[in-house]
Formats: structure tokens, C-alpha cells, sequence
């Protein structure tokens, strides 16, 4: 393990947690919306914001897939170290990291009829977020918002399967937003 | 309580918490099931609300908590004090000035707004638990969207009493899909369920956390010829007069003697503050005993 | 004129204060020491360690004082404590088999390796009040023997050497802990026995008692009953091998129950598990029955609808900080709900006199064209 790992997690866990968790759930709940997070600096080419994710919602008890383009030694050693969250194929993933193109498609659980809970949240790492692109309708937005998603009929597909489905992270930089199911996506 | 960490819990409970909260956000009305842990306050007191607010809760925070309307009830009290002392959050009475609100059975009066978060204290968290008590019938009437036991309650009681026989915990569809029980706020709260805020509900001891994201589309059960009615006591309130609140009912003397007044005290006050004045009130201040 | 009651702060203060009073009780008397409780009421304190999760006889005693002897509210003051507490790891399954026994019973053979050992037990005192413990008396010493060096196997491992018993084979899987996971059902053994180990003691009682009463009797018979002190091991991964962390008391009871058996199947007895911290017999024995009880759908038996068999009912109804909690809360303030009760029904009053007075008006009880047709909150 190299030192690299050792560094860059959380200065003081428990507040730069709970900022970056604020942050997170304000863009769940309101898909379309940008939020920064800050407090952790992952290796590359993991984004900032996709590495405070992970520092926030991963430990033990959450496998997470890593896609090729972010499955190097120095990311696995240092989501090792700061969370101890196992790695796993894309069947066993609580949380998938990797870009759109990498992600898409793969089998990811999606939950149960009994248990739509247990889906994997992809954190889909990106080059940029904006508020353009496509138009996004359902619960969080009152009447519309857009946000630059890299397509559209992948999620048009996810959102029919409610109330089972993907939920989905978008990072880029030190930026976060966030595609729920739930949302409609035109 | 510097052995304790911040907001108490530790921080695996808190990431397990907050992975169920997000998971609720995107299943809007799902109960999602969490690891409730054993809290230093009753199960059945707000345990569940408590293990969200500390899951949501940041220094910065100003932390306000209700129970019945009200932030002097001893166990609403009691509950501000605990984040007082593990969170070092400020705390205040004014629901504006607030970034989360805790509450038990009612929804402020006041509208909230997108920047706050409104956590619920939830006893049961299943709204068919009365018409089936196993937990495992009810997770399956779910999963198959059977909500036809509801139906048949509602329906039975229109034909008994004339009118549906539910006057809190009254049950709502959410985003037209889960049957969720509000906690038990009285129906006058229903439609307020649809607003910018986000809730957040916790049931400590029945192991559950559902969410509903702002403005998602929140529906009171009714049939169209018996359309849901919020109802509350056909007063105005007797301290600051409002005609708009919810209204705790008073028994003022040993002949019985009825008095009104808000059941939401900060929007009480706030009115008399600003010299709105009930049938039996007097300006604020002047009563300070 | 009306002022608005105000003041929670200062009652709870106030009756924190008043509490603190009441608890030391008359300052003339001596205060009780925390030793004394875990020495002198070592039966409450072992069953605040159980029902706690929480093996330390201290601590115990310490919640007891502080709870002013109220057993299920010291459990919760451990159950709030423990779970602040960090987890280093698991320990390796202990080995009762290699228990140093102070109490060892059989109920189904007269006499076996390791023989009969009455132990500490209130079996056979006659229950008359001593009046001279009133005098805080000195007891003389009991007599002491050499302890035996052997072990004293499981009266259960003869039967299981003649394949009378239904074997029961090692798996080393990690057993769920319903304290970090979310109760689930049809819930595996293995928590059950967790829940039961946590539940109430009365409440486990009632559920053994009632199968012995004939709802979903199983016949038990206590094949071993043992109490005493055995080492707990943890695997240290740094050395490689596990390393004795301390030692603790517990009473295991082992059932044998009515054979089961089927055309293919030889006949073969059943069993019934109990373990628990401490000297909990009367805990132990329950557990253990109920544990069998609940075993209906794996032995391949009927459901006969009765209470110990219905496994959610008891898993969700056996711990008594939650039971506890929950009924105490209705003490709470309630008036919201109450009062919006009160206008539905002052309302529904109202329409059923106006009915009354003119009951051609009302078509059927409803008093309208129900449909029956439910508004549905559609999403789109």
C-alpha cells in the first residue's frame, strides 16, 4: 500500500460527512440541482466528488464495483483504507463507480418487488455537470429542471421499471447531482 | 458528552442511515428497512426520528423540535436538549429560522421552505398494520400494489358512520404508487405533505425510514363521492384569533368551560407578536407572569 | 384571560432532581456499593447481562443501582450503552463442552459421565422466609470438594452416538446479529436463538409455559442442564491463532423432544436450545422450548396456530426495551390526535341525530350514492 493511500480521506470524519451527506441528499431529492463537496482528495483518476461519495456512504458492509477506467491499485488501495468496503462484479454492488459508457448496461441488481431498495446507486464520474441537456420531470422538481446527462433512452428505460430500478450519482470535480428513478427524463 | 461522537451515533450507523435515507428519496413512500440502534431515550419516544436527525444533522444546523405543535412539551424538551448537548447545534422555537425540524404528530403552520428538512417521528410506520398485522402479509400487499384491504376499511366505514372514521394518521398514495402513513398528524396536515421541504420519517422501533422528496404528489385516500375533507374544531383560535391553524381544544374550568388556541405555539406567538388578538387573549407580553 | 402553560424545561429538571433524591432512598440508611449489588443480587445482575447483550457483572450493577432496581430499565441503560460501544471482532464459538461446571442436571438419565451436580440451586429449599438474613447474619462456609479436571461431555453426544437425536451439523457461517442487520423473516434459527437470548424473560416463559399447557406441546425433557464458566477465544489475525480474552458464565439447556420420523426416516428425537449469560436457568429452559416450538416448519410439522409457533409473533413481541417503550410512550401527549377524534366524532353525532330526527332523508346508513369508487393519486 502506498502512502498516497494514508492521505486524503476525511480531516475530521464526522463533520465533513455530514456536510458532504447534506449535499448528496439535497441532489437526490432534487434531481437536476449541482451541489460541491469538499473535504476528501482521492487519487486520480477518480474525480473529487466521486471519492467523497464513497468516503460518505461506503464501508464494510457495502461492496462496490469498480469500472476498468477507475479500478487501479493506488483508487482500490485508498477506498481500502478510508471505508474497508469490499470490491464485487456488478451483480453484488451496493454502489458501481466508472463512467457512463463503462457502466451502462452491466447487471446490476435493480431490487426486489419486496425490497426495491436494494439496487446499486452508480456514481457515474463525468467530464462536466450543467444545468442543460435534458428535461427532467417527478418528485423533487417542481415543475421542470434539466441537467446534462450523457443520454437519455437508458434512463427513459430505468425509470419505467419503478419502483424497482437504478438510482444514480453524477460527479465531476468537486460536483455532484443526482438521477433518482423516479425521474422522467425527456 | 465529549465521549460520545458528533450527533452521538457512530459513523457506520450514521452511513447506514444515510444510505436508507437516500434509498428512500428515490422510492418515494417506500419503507426502507435500517438497523435502528438502541438510543438513550424509549423506543416508541422518537427514536427513529432522533437516529434521522443525527444522520442529517451538521454544526451549522438550527434545530428546532415539536411534539404536538408545541416546543415546550416535555419530550419535545428533552429531544432539543440531546442535540444541544451531542451535536452543539443551535437551536431555536422559530420555524423559520430553523434548517431542520424535528416533529411529532403535526406538521408546522407555517410553509416550509426548500432549504429545510422536516424529520417525523413515526410509530408505526405501516399504514395496513391495523388491517393486517403481520409483516409479512403487508410487505407483500405492497410489493403486489394490493392496497384492497385499505379500500374495504374506508368503504366500511363511509357505510357505518357516513363518513371515513380516520382522523389522523390518515393514509396517503404517494407518486401513485406506495400507501404511506403520514405518522400520526391529524388529516387537518394532509395537504401540506406536498411541499418544498424535504420529509423525512423515522421509526426507530419498527426498523423503518421512508422519505418524501419535495413536491412529489402526496394524495389522501377517498372516493369521489366522499372526498377527503381536512378537518379541524370550527373556531378561531382564542389567543391571536387565527381561523387557519389547527386548534388544541382546553378545559378551562370545573363547569367545562372550552378554550382554543393553537396547537402550533411559534405560529401563535409569532401572530401575537405582531398584535393579533383572540376572544379571550391578551397582546404578548402582557401576560408574563 | 387565558396563559399559556410554558415550563417543560424546568419540570424535567425538577423531576430529574426529585428522581435523583428518591433513588438514594433514606440517607440515614447505608448506600448501597455497586460490588455489593454484583455479588449479593448476582441473579439480576446476570439477567440485566443477558437481556442487555452485555457481558460485565459491573456495569450491571451499576445500572441496577441507577435504576433503583427496575431490571428492565437497567437493560436498556446497557443496551444504550453497548451500542455506542466499537466492535474489534467475533470471537470463536464457545465450548460448553469444555465448561467448568457448578451445576450440572439431566432429567433423562439417572446418571452419566460427569455425573449429577446440584450446584448453587433454590431446587429443594423450602421457600419460608429466613428471618435471620434479616439479621445480616454470617453464612458458614459450604463445603468444598476437589474439582474435577476431566470434562463433562454433553449427555446429548450419547444420543447423538446412537443416531437417536437429530443431528445438528457445524456450519462456519458468521450468524446474522439483529442488532447491525434489520429483522427479516421467515428469520434463520440461529437469530431466533439471538432474539431469544435478548428477549424478556416473563415473555419467554409465557410462550414455554403455553406449549406445555398443550399449545404446540413438544413434549421436552431437559437432557442437560449446565451452568458454569467457560473462555471465550477471539482469532487474533496478527498471530494467527485464536487467544483466550477472558472467561464467562452461562447456563445452557439442552431439550429432547418428541421423535419425529416418516416412512423413509427412522424415528429420531428432536432438540430444543438454550443459552444464556449468567445463572439464568429459568430463562435457559424456556428459550430452549421455544426454540423448539418455533422449529415446526423445518422438523416438518403441522402449524397448529399456536402462539410459540408463529415466529413473528414472537421474534417482534420478546424484547422488552421495545415492548417497554412503545406502551410507555402512550403516555406522551396525545392531544392532537386526540382532539381531531373528538371533532370526528361530535361530527358523526350530529349527523346521526339530524338522521334520526328525520329518517326518511337518510338513504341507508351511508346517507349517500356510495360508489365505492376510490380517487386514485395517480403520478402522471
Amino acid at each position: 500500500m502506498q502512502t498516497d493511500a494514508l492521505t486524503g480521506g476525511f480531516a475530521d470524519a464526522p463533520i465533513d460527512a455530514a456536510h458532504a451527506f447534506r449535499r448528496i441528499m439535497q441532489v437526490m431529492a432534487q434531481p437536476g440541482r449541482i451541489e460541491t463537496v469538499t473535504g476528501g482528495t482521492p487519487p486520480a483518476p477518480l474525480s473529487q466528488a466521486g471519492g467523497i461519495v464513497l468516503l460518505t456512504l461506503c464501508d464494510p458492509e457495502t461492496p462496490v464495483f469498480l469500472a476498468p477506467s477507475r479500478d487501479t491499485k493506488a483508487v482500490r488501495d485508498w477506498i481500502t483504507f478510508h471505508t474497508g468496503a469490499p470490491f464485487c462484479g456488478p451483480e453484488e454492488a451496493s454502489f458501481a463507480v466508472g463512467t457512463w459508457e463503462e457502466l451502462n448496461g452491466l447487471p446490476f441488481p435493480i431490487g426486489t418487488a419486496e425490497y426495491p431498495d436494494r439496487s446499486t446507486t452508480l456514481i457515474v464520474e463525468c467530464d462536466r455537470l450543467s444545468q442543460d441537456g435534458a428535461t427532467l420531470r417527478g418528485p423533487g422538481i417542481k415543475d421542470t429542471a434539466t441537467l446534462s446527462l450523457p443520454e437519455r433512452a437508458a434512463f427513459q428505460a430505468n425509470a419505467k421499471l419503478f419502483p424497482l430500478g437504478l438510482d444514480h450519482i453524477f460527479t465531476a470535480g468537486d460536483q455532484v447531482a443526482a438521477l433518482p428513478r423516479t425521474t422522467k427524463v425527456s | 458528552m465529549s465521549d460520545y461522537n458528533f450527533a452521538y451515533l457512530d459513523e457506520q450507523t450514521k452511513r447506514m442511515i444515510r444510505r436508507a435515507i437516500l434509498k428512500g428519496l428515490a422510492i418515494p413512500g417506500y419503507q426502507v428497512p435500517f438497523a435502528s440502534r438502541e438510543m438513550p431515550m424509549p423506543y416508541g419516544w422518537g427514536t427513529g426520528g432522533v437516529q434521522v436527525s443525527a444522520a442529517v444533522l451538521t454544526p451549522d444546523d438550527t434545530f428546532k423540535v415539536i411534539d404536538q405543535g408545541a416546543d415546550d412539551t416535555t419530550n419535545a424538551v428533552s429531544i432539543r436538549r440531546f442535540f444541544e448537548k451531542t451535536a452543539g447545534v443551535a437551536v431555536t422555537e422559530a420555524t423559520a429560522e430553523a434548517s431542520v425540524i424535528q416533529t411529532r404528530h403535526r406538521i408546522p403552520e407555517e410553509v416550509l421552505r426548500a432549504d429545510q428538512i422536516l424529520v417525523y417521528q413515526v410509530p408505526i410506520p405501516e399504514p395496513l398494520r391495523f388491517l393486517e398485522p403481520s409483516e409479512v402479509e403487508t410487505r407483500k400487499m405492497h410489493s403486489l400494489e394490493e392496497y384492497g384491504l385499505m379500500h374495504v376499511k374506508l368503504y366500511e366505514d363511509i357505510s357505518q358512520h357516513g363518513a371515513i372514521a380516520t382522523s389522523y394518521a390518515y393514509p396517503v398514495k404517494v407518486e401513485g404508487r406506495y400507501v404511506m402513513d403520514p405518522s400520526p398528524i391529524p388529516k387537518f396536515d394532509n395537504p401540506k405533505l406536498e411541499m418544498a421541504a424535504i420529509q423525512l420519517f423515522g421509526a426507530g422501533r419498527e426498523q423503518r425510514i421512508y422519505a418524501v422528496p419535495p413536491y412529489a404528489k402526496v394524495v389522501s385516500l377517498d372516493f369521489e363521492d366522499f372526498p377527503f375533507e381536512a378537518s379541524k374544531a370550527d373556531h378561531a383560535c382564542d389567543l391571536c384569533g387565527a381561523e387557519d391553524s389547527y386548534l388544541d381544544e382546553l378545559i378551562v374550568d370545573d363547569a367545562g368551560g372550552r378554550l382554543f388556541m393553537c396547537s402550533d405555539t411559534d405560529y401563535c406567538s409569532t401572530r401575537r407578536k405582531a398584535g393579533h388578538v383572540g376572544a379571550q387573549g391578551v397582546p404578548l407580553g402582557e401576560d408574563a407572569a | 384571560m387565558y396563559v399559556a402553560v410554558k415550563g417543560g424545561e424546568r419540570a424535567i429538571d425538577a423531576a430529574h432532581a426529585w428522581l435523583a433524591e428518591e433513588r438514594r432512598g433514606d440517607a440515614s440508611v447505608a448506600e448501597l456499593s455497586v460490588p455489593q449489588i454484583r455479588e449479593q443480587l448476582k441473579l439480576a445482575v446476570n439477567r440485566v447481562m443477558a437481556e442487555g447483550s452485555l457481558y460485565d457483572p459491573d456495569l450491571a450493577a451499576l445500572a441496577i443501582k441507577q435504576s433503583r432496581g427496575d431490571l428492565i430499565e437497567a437493560i436498556f441503560l446497557i443496551r444504550a450503552y453497548r451500542t455506542t460501544l466499537p466492535r474489534f471482532g467475533g470471537s470463536v464459538p464457545i465450548d460448553t463442552g469444555a465448561m467448568t461446571c457448578d451445576r450440572r442436571v439431566s432429567a433423562t438419565f439417572k446418571d452419566a459421565p460427569g455425573g449429577q451436580m446440584l450446584g448453587p440451586t433454590f431446587d429443594y429449599t423450602h421457600r419460608l422466609l429466613d428471618f435471620k438474613l434479616a439479621a445480616e447474619g454470617e453464612v458458614p462456609a459450604a463445603a468444598e470438594v476437589e474439582a474435577g479436571t476431566a470434562q463433562t461431555p454433553h449427555i446429548m453426544s450419547f444420543l447423538d452416538r446412537e443416531g437417536l437425536i437429530q443431528p445438528e451439523t457445524d456450519s462456519d457461517t458468521t450468524p446474522p446479529d439483529l442488532t447491525r442487520t434489520p429483522l427479516e423473516l421467515p428469520a434463520t434459527r440461529d437469530l431466533r436463538l439471538q432474539a431469544l437470548a435478548r428477549g424478556d424473560e416473563g415473555f419467554i416463559l409465557g410462550m414455554a409455559y403455553s406449549t406445555q399447557r398443550g399449545y404446540a406441546r413438544n413434549h421436552a425433557f431437559v437432557a442437560e442442564l449446565r451452568i458454569g464458566t467457560v473462555a471465550v477465544e477471539m482469532d487474533i489475525p496478527e498471530l494467527g491463532f485464536a487467544i483466550e480474552i477472558g472467561e464467562i458464565d452461562v447456563t445452557e439447556c439442552e431439550t429432547v423432544n418428541q421423535f419425529q420420523g416418516s416412512k423413509t426416516q427412522p424415528p429420531q428425537f428432536t432438540r430444543g436450545y438454550g443459552l444464556v449469560f449468567g445463572m439464568s436457568e429459568r430463562k435457559a429452559i424456556s428459550m430452549a422450548l421455544v426454540d423448539r416450538a418455533l422449529r415446526w416448519k423445518e422438523l416438518g410439522e403441522d402449524n397448529l396456530g399456536a402462539p410459540a409457533q408463529d415466529e413473528e409473533f414472537v421474534l417482534y413481541h420478546a424484547d422488552n426495551i421495545q415492548a417497554t417503550g412503545f406502551l410507555e410512550h402512550i403516555k406522551l401527549p396525545h392531544y392532537v390526535d386526540f382532539q381531531s377524534e373528538l371533532e370526528l366524532i361530535r361530527k358523526l353525532r350530529r349527523e346521526a341525530e339530524a338522521n334520526n330526527a328525520a329518517p326518511s332523508e337518510s338513504a341507508g346508513a351511508s346517507g349517500g350514492n356510495l360508489s365505492g369508487k376510490m380517487k386514485e393519486g395517480a403520478a402522471e
